[in-house]
Parts: structure tokens; sequence; C-alpha cells
């Protein structure tokens, strides 16, 4: 077991569902320092020389195996940016697992950015799975900025799964992908923003290689005061297909703004952008409390449901 | 057992007050099924939704087991043993039927036991129980887990508005025989279900008339579908059809 505090454990277990060591590569990192690494046969985690990060890297072939790197802050104060970099193989089949959670007691401002680069290899298949947490009592703010860079060589295929659900103050999250030939790459946003937080969400799609496709599909809460933008631009520079969709609840005096971005170079570009953003269905309410649920207790399963 | 007293609803249109429902006395008892029919625009739907509490009537009482639920919220009949299917069932990105089956039944519950309520209206549980309900589903199939909801929350009364509406016929033909099944096992529970269709009106032990908002007719099926047949209904609903806009109050 890892000699962890309480904090770190549920930490650990809200982003990345670990409750004991992992099986498999792993890098877990607290408070600034990693504290536990550990490469498998086929996948490598090495240090980066100037103490920035970590590479990861994983050999042709390799299938049916994982990698968690996630990161948890307890001490209030921290900043932090750290750089990862994915390389993966040819022909390869993974779940790779981030996320990080931060737990801020105390007065100051605690920050971490995680900038992950994917470098794709020909014909794999990546599945990224990360979460976002925040919690804690004190004043200062727990803030996020992920960076993300995918890069995508011929028929690959990543799916990356990113939920924000509670207790982070700040975020700007941006994403950059481009595509070769035949690649597709699926994205599913979670994003649940309450109390005057503040969330941006930016994507840049390069659609490069014919036949190649994107699906960017957010699904969002703002409530209370929060904040939230949805800026998705796909560009589409050959014979491709892609889509985004925004689809938001707002609830209290929560503010939206989603930003449609479509761009076709090609005429062999076919581009879809859609955004529906309002408040829970008075009949969806009405419904559930046919059931017998109360009206908060119906929204509750409503938003539930939504952001599953 | 489900008693109106006296029950009439007006909306404000234009300024103007206008009557759906005019002075509805009627009786539901227990271990009966009862089918409320008259022409479009009659109020039949809006004397559903006031049982159920998504409206107030603007005067009269309701008692339900010979309390007064009339000022009770849709959530505390709910809780007393009043079940509600919509005519138009309503669509949740997100939520499956699996979770509005386990919602409707109040407990923690098994998907085997909610797939029961599944075949039950004739859908193959394996298939449907992980779906969304979402605009993936077709309206026949919307409807009949509209109706496993209502199966799986197992109400005392059970008010169905229009189980036919926006179904195709070989739906149709399934949904009869769920509520043939339904009769059978009524034992002191009660349904009212409102509906034009004369296979529905068929199995009803009573039934009751409702034409511009007024109680025309009540009584054992025997003696009022007679009366129906080939007139009032049909004819009133050919002739509205022609002067009126389409489609359910």
């Amino acid at each position: 077991m890892l000699n962890l505090d309480a904090t770190s454990d549920r930490l650990l277990a809200e982003v990345a569902d670990l409750h004991k060591v992992p099986v498999g590569a792993f890098n877990i990192r607290a408070n600034g320092k990693a504290v536990a690494r550990n490469s498998s046969a086929n996948i490598d985690i090495i240090p980066k020389e100037n103490g920035s990060g970590i590479d990861i890297k994983i050999k042709p072939g390799t299938k049916n195996e994982s990698v968690h790197i996630p990161v948890v802050m307890t001490a209030s104060g921290i900043k932090e940016i750290v750089y990862n970099d994915f390389y993966i193989g040819e022909d390869c089949d993974v779940v790779i697992v981030a996320g990080c959670g931060i737990d801020n007691c105390g007065p100051k401002d605690s920050e971490h950015d995680g900038i992950h680069r994917f470098f794709v290899g020909k014909g794999s298949k990546v599945k990224y799975v990360e979460k976002h947490y925040g919690s804690g009592e004190g004043t200062g703010k727990r803030i996020l900025n992920p960076g993300t860079e995918v890069y995508m060589e011929e028929d690959s295929y990543m799916e990356m799964e990113m939920t924000q659900i509670k207790g982070v103050d700040d975020t700007v999250r941006d994403t950059k992908a481009e595509l070769g030939k035949g690649a597709r790459l699926v994205v599913h946003e979670r994003l649940m923003t309450h109390g005057d937080q503040k969330a941006v969400s930016n994507y840049r799609v390069d659609l490069n290689g014919e036949g190649c496709s994107a699906d960017v599909v957010s699904r969002s809460v703002a409530k209370d005061d929060s904040y939230q933008k949805f800026d998705a631009v796909l560009n589409g520079n050959t014979a491709c297909s892609g889509h985004t969709e925004c689809d938001a609840i707002i609830m209290d005096n929560g503010r939206i703004l989603a930003v449609p971005g479509l761009e076709a170079n090609n005429v062999d570009a076919a581009l879809v952008h859609e955004a529906a953003i309002g408040k829970i269905a008075g009949e969806q309410l009405i419904k559930l409390m046919t059931l017998g649920l109360t009206e908060a207790e119906a929204e509750e399963q409503i938003i539930n449901g939504f952001l599953k | 057992m489900l008693e109106l007293q006296h029950v009439s609803f007006e909306v404000n249109e234009d300024g103007q007050e206008k009557g759906i429902l005019h002075d509805i006395n009627l009786v539901i008892p227990d271990g009966n099924l009862t089918v409320i029919t008259g022409p479009n625009g009659g109020g039949k739907s809006t004397l559903a939704k006031i049982i159920a509490g998504i409206l107030t009537p603007t005067a009269g009482k309701i008692l339900f087991n010979g309390e007064d639920i009339t000022e009770m919220s849709i959530t505390d009949r709910a809780k007393k043993g009043i079940g509600f299917a919509f005519q138009q069932p309503v669509r949740f990105k997100g939520l499956q039927v699996f979770d509005l089956i386990r919602l409707a039944t109040g407990s923690k519950l098994s998907s085997v036991d909610a797939c029961k309520y599944l075949s039950e209206v004739g859908l193959c549980a394996r298939e449907y129980i992980n779906r969304e309900v979402n605009a993936s589903l077709s309206g026949g199939e919307l409807k009949r887990i509209e109706i496993a909801t209502v199966l799986a929350k197992g109400s005392q009364l059970s008010v169905f508005d229009e189980p036919e509406a926006g179904i195709d016929l070989w739906s149709f033909q399934n949904l009869i025989k769920v509520f043939e099944s339904m009769r059978k096992k009524i034992k002191d529970s009660s349904i009212l279900i409102i509906s034009h269709q004369e296979r529905i009106l068929n199995i009803a032990d009573e039934v009751v008339v409702i034409s511009d908002g007024n109680l025309v007719a009540h009584g054992p099926k025997d003696e009022i579908l007679p009366s129906l047949e080939g007139t009032m209904s049909a004819v009133k609903r050919c002739g509205k059809g022609l002067t009126e806009e389409g489609g359910e109050e």
C-alpha cells in the first residue's frame, strides 16, 4: 500500500478509482513529487531529465494493458506545471487513466496544470480517462488547467473521457488534435460547475488525413452563479467528417456560452455542429414526481443521468 | 377509492375565463376498470391531469380513500398511491430505462426484476433495459416503457392518458393484452384509462363520457357502450375535426 494520508487516498479513489496500488504501469504524484512509480514489460515510465514530467513509452503491439498516472494535492498553495508525453507504438490497444484531485483546506490557491501530449502510432487504439475533482473548505482556489495535444497516425483510434464534476474553481482546458489518414477521435466531456466556478473548454481539431473523423461531445451543467464556455473548432482539410455537440443544462444563475466553429477547407469535408442550452424540462420533473420523487430528488436524478 | 366532487377547471384566455370542465362528480371504486371517453377537446386529459395533481381544479374537491387531496402535490399523491402514464411520454437524455423503473419501484432493484416489467409490456427486456430513454426510441417503445414504469410503481389507482395515442396498430394489439392482463390482477386497486378505442372500452367495467367539459354519461359498460356506437363519440369527433384544430387538450 502507498503511505499516503486519508485525504490523498480519498482523492485517488475519486479521480482514478484507485483503492490500492494499481496493476501494471503507474506513476502517482502527490504534492509535487512522484511517490510511486512502476514500469511494466511493455510500458516504460521515464522521468524527464529536467524534472518537468515523465515520458511514457508504450511498445508496439502492446495490448490490453493500462497506465495510471493520477495526481493528488492536499497541501495549500502548491502551483505546478507537469509535462507528460505518451509515445504509443503501432498496433497497440491500451487504457490510460489520468486525473487530478485537489483538496485545499488553506487560504492559498492550489494549481495543477498537466500538459499531456499523445503520439498515437499507426493502427493503435487508446482509451484515455481523465477525472478532475476538488474538495476542501479553505478559501484558496482549486485550479486545474489541463492542456492536451493528440497526434494521430494512420488508422489510429482515440477515445477520450474527460470528467470534472465537483469542486474545481477555475479551469481552462485546451485540447488540440491532428488526425492522419483514417484516424478517428471520439471525445466525451462531462462538466458540472457550481458556486462561482468558471470553466472554459477549447477544442481545436485538425482533420488532415483522408477519411479521418472526429466526434466531440460535451454535456454540462452550470449551477448557482457559475460560468462555462465551450469553444469547439473543427478544421476539415480533406475528405473527412466531423461532429461537435454541446448539450447543456443551466440552473439558478448559471451561464453558458457555446461557440461553434467549423471550417471546411475541402469540398469533401462534412462537418456538423449541434448546441442546445436550456433548463431542465418541466415535464421531466413532473414525470419523476408522478413516480413519487420530490422536485429536488427529480432534479438530482435528471442531472446524474445527464452527466453519466 | 377516488371521488371527484363538483370539480371545475377554468383557464384565462385573452382576458376571458374559459371553462374546460364543469362541475364534474365522479366516483372510481376499487377493483374497477373505468374508461373515460368522449370527443377530442372535451376535457378528458385535463381531468386526468387534475387527478394526478399536475393541474389544480379551480373549484371542487378531490378525495382519495376519503382524504381531501385537492391541494396535495404531485409527489404526495404519487406516494399516497396514484400513478399516471403520460399521453406523450417524456424523453430523458442520459437516464436509462432501468433508472426509470428503479425510481418507479422506489427501491433497490435488480435488473432481473426490472426486466419483468418490460416483459409484461411486450418488450424484449435485455434489449431495452440499458437503453437511454431518449429520441432513439420509437413512439410505441416509449409508450410501453411509460406503461412499464406505472406497472412498476404499483399504484392503488393507475391513470393512463390515451395509451393508444401515437402508436402503430401492431403495438396497439399488444397494448390491449397488457391492459387485459392488468384487469385480471386488479384486486383492490383500480385503473382509469382515457381512450377513444373501442377495444379498450370493451374491457371496461364502467364507462364515463365527457363532452364539452361536462360529464354526460356514466354507467356499466353494457349500458353505455351501445348508446355510443356509431353515434356520439364517432360522430362528434368527425364534426369537431372539421371545425377545430386537431389534437387533444
